[in-house]
């Protein structure tokens, strides 16, 4: 079921797009890979499944785990990655690693290494357009990673921390010579960053039903290549190509087996790579780049 | 200068040592309220590096930098910003991606983490946007509001760096070099427009290496030469200062 696999692919797509947005906020204003983010998108899914254990109702456990992944950004910021600001680029990128490790064990620790399962879905029922079936969960993961991605965008493109964001970005001296304090702009970036990570580990693990602490590896790995994909320079490349992921994943799943997934997915990124350097959106105008 | 009246800023016995070399060696330098001050001196004089200095991009390796009585040596720089320096640069430097107005948004005052920051400007902070709007008028740019800074010409994006400049009102207000590159229309177009901010009561310091223009604008000038101050005065005391002309003039274009 070509349409079925296409719907499928893209609920998946929107999560991987997500997770390449919370790197490039970091990446854009940085251009520090935070390899914790990974493990923060782990964590927000725990969030959210100790929450709708709770009781509490879906959008609470949506903010639950964004909350809690953006503390945890925002520790990570202080201690694995302000310390390091003045070394070259490969020591935050260890510490955030270290992090990454850390979170996992933490989460092993808690709460196994065995997948945790739901006991009901979270939003039963189902929806059939013609012969492709979509949940609700499903549905609800879509709307939420659009509203999401809508918010994202107005906050960078129209409020004031935006503006100061993508001043950081393109030249921190200036910007603090015209008062904005980048060290602040910097932790506000990595705790919207986590913010999104978190988001995106509800939805897929409420979606799934199911979380294990190694969805972070396997996923967020994937996120970057997204957001490389994309454009890293683009952010708003990952939201064309986490579909594009997501479906190329699910359909070879559904043609050729979940054996020879990572190799046409990463075959994929390289091949892409090789045909536009610079990503999808990348090498259309680099001469115009918005970095954030 | 006028004996008695309170400097703004000054800068007293500031030298600046970079591995073994004085690029500043004990240099005083006062701005006073509504002055225009001006620096002069060959490449590799200092000058640059002062305004270095007094942003807080560098540290003094000795003497102090007083902002209206307040010592400002060893603040970061978006708190020498906020305390009222603002400053533009011999190379422009602006936000290629950021329209004119953003720009002019970008530098006015926002409380941290505010809550109201993540709102739309128009609602959150409709002074700043009415400030944007008066310093876009200030200085004729209201027609490329819109327009992607990095993508308009070079005299206008000059313009475009003094408003950012300007716009979150600044007391002291740092030009580097603000007509190189300038034809005399806009040159002279610079001098009216700065001579109205000083009437409204900033005072400038500026770098400039067009002569007639320093002569024309300044109320009283520094000369610096190899980190030395050699000389200070009001132009035409400094036109006809033997020591200036032995160190300058003969470099001058």
């Amino acid at each position: 079921m070509l349409l079925q696999q296409l719907v499928n692919g893209i609920t998946l797509g929107a999560i991987y797009t997500l997770i390449a947005l919370s790197f490039s906020l970091v990446m854009g204003i940085l251009g520090v890979l935070n390899l914790a983010i990974a493990e923060l998108f782990m964590l927000g899914g725990y969030f959210g499944f100790v929450a709708i254990s709770a009781g509490l109702p879906l959008p609470i456990a949506l903010l639950f785990g964004m909350a809690g992944s953006a503390i945890l950004a925002g520790v990570i910021e202080k201690i694995g990655y302000q310390p390091f600001r003045n070394t070259t680029v490969v020591t935050p990128m260890l510490s955030t690693l270290g992090f990454s490790i850390i979170l996992q064990n933490v989460a092993t620790n808690l709460w196994g290494s065995d997948p945790l399962q739901l006991s009901d879905e979270v939003l039963g029922g189902r929806f059939m357009i013609g012969p492709i079936g979509i949940s609700a969960m499903q549905l609800t993961l879509l709307g939420a990673t659009v509203i999401l991605v809508a918010l994202l965008a107005f906050v960078v493109q129209r409020t004031s921390i935006g503006r100061a964001l993508r001043a950081v970005a393109e030249n921190r001296d200036v910007a603090r010579l015209l008062g904005v304090s980048a060290d602040r702009v910097t932790l506000l970036a990595f705790m919207l960053s986590g913010a999104l990570a978190g988001a995106a580990g509800v939805l897929i693990s409420l979606h799934y039903g199911a979380i294990t602490p190694y969805i972070g590896v396997e996923i967020g790995l994937k996120a970057i290549a997204v957001m490389v994909v994309g454009g890293t320079t683009r952010i708003w490349g990952a939201l064309i190509a986490g579909p594009l992921i997501g479906v190329v994943e699910v359909i070879t799943i559904a043609y050729g087996g979940s054996q020879i997934r990572d190799f046409v997915v990463y075959g994929f990124m390289i091949l892409i790579l090789l045909l536009r350097p610079k990503g999808i959106l990348g090498g259309a105008a680099a001469d115009r780049v918005q970095r954030i | 200068m006028t004996a008695g009246q309170q400097p703004l800023l000054a800068l007293s016995a500031v030298t600046k040592v970079f591995g073994g070399v004085h690029a500043l060696d004990n240099v005083s330098l006062n701005v006073l309220p509504k002055q225009i001050a001006g620096i002069i001196g060959p490449n590799g004089a200092g000058k640059t590096t002062t305004f270095n200095i007094i942003t807080g991009a560098y540290r003094p390796s000795r003497g102090t930098v007083m902002l209206g009585g307040t010592d400002i040596g060893s603040e970061p720089s978006h708190r020498i910003a906020r305390a009222g320096i603002s400053r533009t640069f011999q190379n422009i430097r602006l936000f290629a991606d950021l329209t004119v107005l953003e720009h002019l948004l970008v530098a006015q005052p926002h409380g941290e983490f505010a809550l109201r920051r993540l709102l739309p400007t128009r609602w959150a902070n409709p002074q700043a946007l009415r400030r944007a709007q008066e310093t876009l008028e200030f200085f004729e740019l209201e027609d490329v509001r819109e327009r992607i800074a990095g993508s308009l010409p070079y005299g206008v994006q000059r313009r475009v760096e003094m408003a950012r400049a300007i716009t979150a009102r600044p007391k002291l207000l740092l030009l580097d070099e603000p007509v190189a590159g300038m034809n005399h229309d806009e040159a002279e177009h610079i001098r009216r427009l700065m001579l109205k901010l000083r009437d409204g009561g900033v005072s400038i310091l500026l770098i400039e290496h067009d002569m007639s223009f320093v002569m024309n604008l300044c109320d009283y000038l520094y000369v610096l030469d190899f980190g030395v101050m050699i000389a200070q005065g009001p132009p035409d005391q400094i036109r006809t200062n033997p020591v200036v002309l032995d160190a300058y003039l003969g470099y001058a274009a």
